[in-house]
This record gives structure tokens, C-alpha cells and sequence, in this order.
């Protein structure tokens, strides 16, 4: 995986030729994951892997686990276990040195900074970065997604949900990240937003290599852009699969897919 | 005509160095939602040792109030990380009595070293008047005051606005959750906010001794602050510009509508700046320039 997510430029979004995609070795590797809030513990020992330019999606109910999970990767929270990024364990890792080790996370509901501009927050994304490159990357994201650029000076709480969701991965994909996490992109969006939001992640993965592990409720959605799949029920893997056998799962599809 | 031009001057110095104070308050404000109630007793240590610096080591006054500035702005950065940053930002109460402690202990510490009687300030500015309309003159003072006022708002914009630092402080300002995903380290960039409110609220508490009709004791700004606590309330305690035009507007309510207003006794004039807040408040529950926080979703 020699790309980085900011090679999305306008002339790559626009073909319909994807290159052809590349799995790698494992980039993150979680072993034994327990962790939870003060005496509430909420995962009970988590065992998944992410493969270099995947994108994986953890399933599961309210509740069950899944933006504590992401929590425990971004050291937002106390964990134990194992989770080796590349040679690193990120156990008990700050978050800030998390980021700047190449994991990007865009948090449950609106990830972005709404009392800055749009321009600003995405200078906040590169805040990590010290490359000469970033005003470039941020002209790239302007053509790829043109309403962030008409906003630029605006502020980024007055953008609409959808808006705010894209700015929010925008951001996180300026700090060019190995890994992105995203936290439930699809939630209090209306359906057609979050069916073009899941498109430009499928193409942001196809045409950057970024390895994407996204937690949805959305499961039919979040399948169709995923390589691969776990279900998590009380803070433990359930099942697990490839997108297209969990997609036909009988198990899953009463449980999550509502049909 | 010339009272009321005397009563105007008048309400400009006294509103300018409200204004540094409410700067310094809706620094830390902007960063923590806090106010730090301790401000006016750290400006106030911040001014003595700028008077020892000018007074006994002899340095020239300006040297001093610089060197002042900075020693202000480290014991604050100090401040911040033994006595704040260990604290739940999320939970106010537990950081308001910290504040509060700071605001005893330092008045008793000043009070220790330099004792209580009150100490003649070195000028800042040239004495003199610098224009005179009948009776009303405008002193040096006054136009150096609403100077320094306007430099410091400006400068600290733009040290906001075009730094990196300053963009860490907006971002923690606007989400610390979001900022920290993004690698920013939130502590030290609250650690900034207190260093430069520190430096702020010195300056504003020198300016305010500097008047020739004032003195430099440990209890000088207790009521300094309750005016600059209003005017940064006025100005919506998030607007750096608002604080500077809330500071304004309470000097002069202070000095104009008071005299003016017959059955209000000068006594009150206190909670007149209050009644002015109440009533900003109101009828613009964010304060003239503060920031809605109201979230498309």
C-alpha cells in the first residue's frame, strides 16, 4: 500500500475505472480486547483482525459494543489486550500519538469542529502533518467534494448533516492515515445521503488503498462497500465472515438486515 | 458638554482596562467554558512584580511590564498543570472552587510579601493632556489606555486566527473530543490559554494602576473583575472583540449613566454594570457577539 488517502484527486474520483484492489498483510491485529467506563465494562475480550486495504465492518445492536471498541483503538479509554498496529501495541497509547501514528477516527454524530470554518477544519486534519503538501490537499478535497469548497469560509455546524459527515472524513483523511475509523457515518442521516456517503467510501478505499474499519448498524449498506465482517453481541464476536457470506447469513439477515 | 465629554474620556479608560481583563477572562472561557474568578488576583500579583521589576531593580517601566508578562504567563501555565489539568474539565463545580481558592491564596500571598498598604505605580504613558475641549480634557492616559486595549485584541486575533498554535486553540475551544482525534494535545493547548490569559490580565491590571489616581494593593482588582466579568458577559464571554466592546459599554455605563440617572447613588454604580448584564442578557441570551451554540443536524 504505497498510496495515501490524499492521491484522491478530482481526475481519480471521476473515471469509473478503479484500479484493481490490493489486500495486504494485517495492519491492525486485536487480541483479546476487554475495556469499558470506570467499573462498566463493555467489551469482554474482542479478537479481529483489519488487512491492509480493507474495509472491515463491526455489526451489532445498541449497545453492544461497537463505538467502545473503536474507543479502545483511539485510546479514548482504559483498555487491556492486544492491539498490535503494524509492530505497535496501542495499548495504553495516548491518543494523540495514536494519530500521529496513522489512525485517523471520525466519532459518532457530527466529528467536525462546527464554531470553525470548513477550511479551518480541515487544517485542523493535517494538524499532525509538517510536509509542505497540505494546501494541496486541501484543494484536492475541494474539487473531489465542490460544496466544501463553497463553504469554505462558512462555518461547519451551519453545513447540513450530510455535509458535516463528509467534512468530518475529510478531515480525518487530511492527517493521511493508515487506518481509518469510522463511527456510525450512516446515524440521523436520511437514506439517500448515507447511500452516497457509502459510495465515496468504497471509492476512497478503491482509489487511495486506505484501510477503512467501520462500525455501522446499517448492515445491509455497510456490507456492500466491506471486504469483510463481525457481528458483535455483548461486547463479544458472534460471528464473522466475508461481506458477501454475511450478507447472506440467515442469522444476520433477521437480526440486522430486517428481512 | 464638557461634563459629559469629561464623563465620556472618563468611561473610555476605565472601560479599556475592564476590556483587558474580560480579554483575559473570555480567553480562558473560550477554552474551558470556566471562568476563572482568580484572574483579577493573578493580574494583580502580575503588577507588583512588574512594580518591584520597575521600582526596585529599576528596569524601565515598559521592560517591566514585559518581563511581567511573561513571569505571569509561566506561573500560570504552572497553575494550570498542577492545579486544573488533574481536574474532570467536564465537571465545573470541582475547577469554580479551585478558581476560587486561587483567588484566596494569591491575595493572602501578595499580602505576605508586599503587605497591604497601597503603592504608587510608575507612569506608563507621558502625563499631560492630549487634547482639551473647554473643561473636558483628554489625558495621555486615557488615549494610551484605549490604545493598548485595541493592540492587545488585535494581536491576540491574530495570534489566534494565524498560528498553529492558535488554530489548536480554536479547535479545542469548538470540540475537545474531535481536536484530540485529530492529534491535538489538549492540555498543553489549554495550557497555552491560561499562559496567554495570564499575560492579558497583567497588562490590564498595570494599566488600571497606572492611572495617577489609583494604587497598586493586593485587593485592587476584586472589583475590576466583577466589571470585567460583566463585560465579557456582554459580549457573549466567547468574543475576544465582544469582550473589548462589553468592557466599553460598562465603563460607560459606570460614568456617564450613572451621574446622569439621579435616584442611582454612586454606591451603586456596582450593581449597575450588573443590572446592564441582566438586561443584555435578556434579550440576547448569548451576549452581543457570543456564539449560539446551536448545532445543524
Amino acid at each position: 500500500m504505497s498510496e495515501s488517502a490524499n492521491d484522491i484527486g478530482s481526475d481519480a474520483v471521476a473515471t469509473d475505472s478503479p484500479r484493481a484492489k490490493t489486500i495486504g498483510d494485517t495492519l491492525l491485529d486485536v487480541k483479546d480486547l476487554h475495556g469499558g467506563y470506570g467499573p462498566i465494562r463493555v467489551l469482554h475480550g474482542l479478537d479481529f483482525h483489519v488487512a491492509e486495504g480493507e474495509v472491515v465492518v463491526i455489526l451489532g445492536a445498541n449497545g453492544a459494543g461497537k463505538t467502545t471498541t473503536l474507543r479502545a483503538l483511539s485510546g479514548k479509554l482504559d483498555a487491556t489486550g492486544s492491539v498490535m498496529f503494524g509492530d505497535e501495541d496501542l495499548i495504553s497509547k495516548k491518543t494523540a500519538d495514536i494519530v500521529r501514528m496513522g489512525v485517523a477516527h471520525v466519532p459518532q454524530g457530527r466529528g467536525t469542529l462546527p464554531e470553525l470554518s470548513v477550511e479551518d477544519n480541515l487544517h485542523v486534519g493535517a494538524y499532525i502533518r509538517k510536509d509542505k503538501e497540505v494546501r494541496a490537499d486541501i484543494d484536492r478535497w475541494y474539487d473531489v467534494y465542490p460544496v466544501l469548497k463553497e463553504r469554505r469560509h462558512q462555518r461547519a455546524g451551519s453545513l447540513s448533516g450530510g455535509e458535516q459527515q463528509m467534512l468530518a472524513v475529510a478531515r480525518a483523511l487530511m492527517s493521511r492515515p493508515k487506518l481509518l475509523l469510522l463511527d456510525e457515518p450512516s446515524l440521523g442521516l436520511a437514506p439517500l445521503i448515507v447511500q452516497d456517503l457509502f459510495e465515496r467510501f468504497r471509492r476512497i478505499n478503491q482509489e487511495t488503498g486506505t484501510t477503512m474499519l467501520v462500525v455501522e448498524q446499517n448492515a445491509q449498506l455497510a456490507l456492500s462497500i466491506a471486504d469483510r465482517g463481525y457481528v458483535i453481541e455483548s461486547g463479544t464476536i458472534s460471528i464473522q465472515g466475508n461481506a458477501h457470506e454475511l450478507m447472506h447469513d440467515d442469522a444476520i439477515r433477521k437480526a440486522y438486515l430486517g428481512v | 458638554m464638557d461634563l459629559f465629554l469629561a464623563r465620556l474620556f472618563d468611561g473610555l479608560s476605565n472601560g479599556s482596562t475592564y476590556a483587558l481583563i474580560a480579554l483575559a477572562l473570555v480567553i480562558i472561557y473560550k477554552a474551558t467554558t470556566l471562568i476563572n474568578f482568580a484572574q483579577g488576583e493573578m493580574a494583580m500579583f502580575g503588577a507588583f512584580v512588574v512594580l518591584v521589576l520597575a521600582t526596585e531593580q529599576g528596569l524601565p517601566i515598559w521592560v517591566a511590564v514585559i518581563l511581567g508578562m511573561v513571569f505571569s504567563a509561566v506561573a500560570a501555565a504552572g497553575i494550570e498543570r498542577v492545579l486544573i489539568r488533574p481536574f474532570d474539565p467536564y465537571d465545573h463545580l470541582p475547577l469554580v472552587i479551585v478558581t476560587l481558592g486561587l483567588f484566596l491564596s494569591i491575595t493572602a500571598l501578595a499580602g505576605i510579601i508586599w503587605r497591604f498598604d497601597p503603592r504608587a505605580f510608575p507612569r506608563m504613558y507621558p502625563a499631560g493632556t492630549a487634547l482639551t475641549i473647554g473643561n473636558a480634557t483628554l489625558t495621555w492616559y486615557t488615549v494610551g489606555v484605549v490604545a493598548t486595549v485595541l493592540i492587545v485584541a488585535g494581536l491576540v486575533t491574530l495570534l489566534l486566527n494565524t498560528t498553529k498554535i492558535g488554530l489548536a486553540f480554536r479547535a479545542v475551544s469548538s470540540n475537545i473530543e474531535s481536536s484530540e482525534l485529530a492529534g491535538i494535545r489538549v492540555g498543553p493547548t489549554l495550557q497555552f490559554g491560561w499562559a496567554l490569559a495570564a499575560a492579558v490580565g497583567t497588562l490590564g491590571a498595570c494599566v488600571f494602576v497606572a492611572d495617577p489616581i489609583r494604587q497598586l494593593e493586593p485587593s485592587v482588582m476584586v472589583r475590576v473583575l466583577i466589571f470585567a466579568a460583566s463585560a465579557a458577559a456582554i459580549g457573549g464571554l466567547d468574543s475576544l472583540w465582544g469582550a473589548v466592546i462589553g468592557g466599553l459599554v460598562i465603563g460607560m455605563v459606570q460614568s456617564i449613566i450613572v451621574p446622569y440617572v439621579g435616584f442611582i447613588p454612586n454606591e451603586m454604580s456596582l450593581a449597575t454594570a450588573v443590572i446592564v448584564l441582566m438586561l443584555v442578557l435578556l434579550f440576547r441570551p448569548s451576549g452581543l457577539f457570543g456564539t449560539a451554540r446551536v448545532e445543524r443536524v
